[in-house]
């Protein structure tokens, strides 16, 4: 492989085929994009409800966090694209893997976000409780502004655990950066080596900028003393 | 019911799914412990070598922390230097993961006050002995609930491996959808489809999630020998 990489033929051949790369690179940003706006969705609903007063929302979310986040993606993912078609159900691989990406991160993000609203002390609800404020405006106006600084950080890294996790689309022939990579690599002349370390250059200048950002950040926060505690128990939830 | 179900999972699927199953584990359990501690080096080169050192750690951290494991997965079952396929992919998650278990030792050892060095200094302890007796004990106890988590991601990434026709259980799984007929003697239904993906997804749910309830516990446990400390 490293002889390959070597070998400057190759890189003519990946770099006549640039569009088809290029294409494919598009396909894993809409799938990301698509994936985390279904995750962020399911991610706040979930994590509204595992907060929740109730016994039933809590459990509910319980079991939608326990069963995403135990199973892997891949079987969730092979279950729908291979199984549902005998029940009638039908995807395209496309729509699958995002489906798929976006119900498993979703279920990490609401852990997040549930991690963020138990950080605000609990005064906090009853305060706003008292001053006649509703359910939802209490979250809208005074919890969940309050969290965004402290999940900011764990909610990023999840973005960025989507973005590598999008590469399973591959193996549903979903047409996105890793799957084509693999492909020109196996179908043209074997040029394993340029196929693969451009895919892995791409995928880090997309993760990388945002992993930093997130560490960064937060060791400014773990910096500052007021936030501290609260800014340690969201990062731990940040590298799950 | 009862019938459907014996005659679905007779010894032999079940032999073949449970092979697979030791597999997976078999490649987890190898990539989990030698991650960690590969994953102990670099966070601790990271944090105290000199400068060259740091930086050369930081970009295999970096590196491999920013691209997906499926990739490195492929990349190592064409060109990694080991005799069978299994230990091949076993490699790819060491150098996944290595890199995963480095940032989560890193944060852990953040956390840990700059004064120990100097009173451990201070009572004679070299930088080894430091490490090994006063730094490494804390930084694990705090990092472990991180770590288990961790380590369930791997247990499930080890699916990755059906991609590259390992036969692992997900594999296995897949693949009893196209011999079933030989297997069985009959055409498959949806609902021995949806029971054989059951009983995978079961499997993996099982293991992982004994792990994460251990997580919940410790994470609790901390945080209120935490709250104690700071009160």
């Amino acid at each position: 492989m490293i002889e390959q990489i070597l070998t400057p033929w190759r890189w003519q051949n990946l770099f006549a085929d640039w569009p088809v790369l290029l294409r494919a690179f598009v396909v894993t940003l809409e799938a990301a994009v698509l994936a985390l706006l279904l995750a962020l969705l399911l991610g706040i609903v979930f994590g509204l409800m595992s907060s929740a007063h109730h016994r039933l929302p809590r459990a509910i979310a319980r079991v939608y966090v326990e069963f995403f986040q135990n199973t892997p993606l891949m079987i969730q993912l092979f279950f729908v694209f291979f199984a549902l078609p005998y029940a009638g159900v039908s995807l395209n691989s496309f729509t699958c893997g995002v489906l798929c990406v976006g119900i498993y991160t979703g279920a990490y993000i609401s852990e997040v976000v549930r991690a963020g609203i138990e950080s605000i002390p609990k005064g906090q609800f009853e305060a706003a409780h008292s001053q006649g404020f509703t359910y939802l405006q209490t979250m809208t106006l005074i919890i969940l502004p309050q969290t965004v600084k402290i999940i900011l950080p764990p909610l990023v890294n999840q973005c960025v655990n989507l973005i590598k996790n999008t590469s399973v689309l591959a193996m549903i022939a979903g047409g996105d950066l890793m799957y084509v990579a693999n492909n020109w690599a196996t179908n043209g002349n074997a040029s394993y080596g340029p196929a693969y370390l451009i895919a892995g250059v791409l995928y880090f200048c997309l993760c990388f900028p945002l992993s930093t950002w997130a560490r960064r950040y937060e060791e400014k926060l773990k910096g500052q003393d007021v936030q501290r505690v609260t800014a340690d128990s969201a990062g731990k939830e940040a590298t799950v | 019911m009862l019938d459907y179900l014996s005659g679905l999972f007779t010894p032999t699927i079940l032999v073949y799914l449970l092979k697979g199953f030791g597999i997976t584990m078999k490649v987890a359990a190898i990539a989990i412990l030698l991650s960690i501690i590969i994953g102990a080096i670099l966070g601790l080169v990271r944090s105290y070598a000199p400068k060259p050192l740091k930086k050369l750690a930081g970009a295999y951290i970096e590196w491999f922390r920013n691209t997906p494991n499926l990739l490195w997965v492929m990349v190592c079952f064409i060109a990694a230097p080991l005799p069978s396929d299994w230990a091949r992919c076993a490699m790819a998650y060491v150098l996944f993961t290595s890199a995963m278990m480095a940032e989560i030792v890193r944060g852990g050892l953040n956390s840990i006050p700059k004064g120990q060095f100097e009173a451990a200094h201070s009572q004679g302890f070299n930088m080894v002995g430091t490490l090994w007796y006063i730094i490494l004990p804390q930084c694990f106890r705090q990092i472990i609930p991180t770590m288990l988590s961790q380590i369930i991601t791997v247990i499930k990434d080890t699916s990755f491996m059906a991609q590259v026709a390992v036969a692992e259980l997900l594999f296995r799984t897949k693949n009893l959808m196209s011999i079933f007929y030989n297997v069985a003697g009959r055409q498959i239904t949806a609902s021995d489809v949806f029971l054989l993906f059951g009983f995978a997804m079961l499997l993996y749910f099982a293991v992982n999630f004994t792990l994460s309830c251990i997580v919940r516990y410790l994470q609790k446990k901390n945080s209120i020998s935490g709250e104690r400390v700071a009160r």
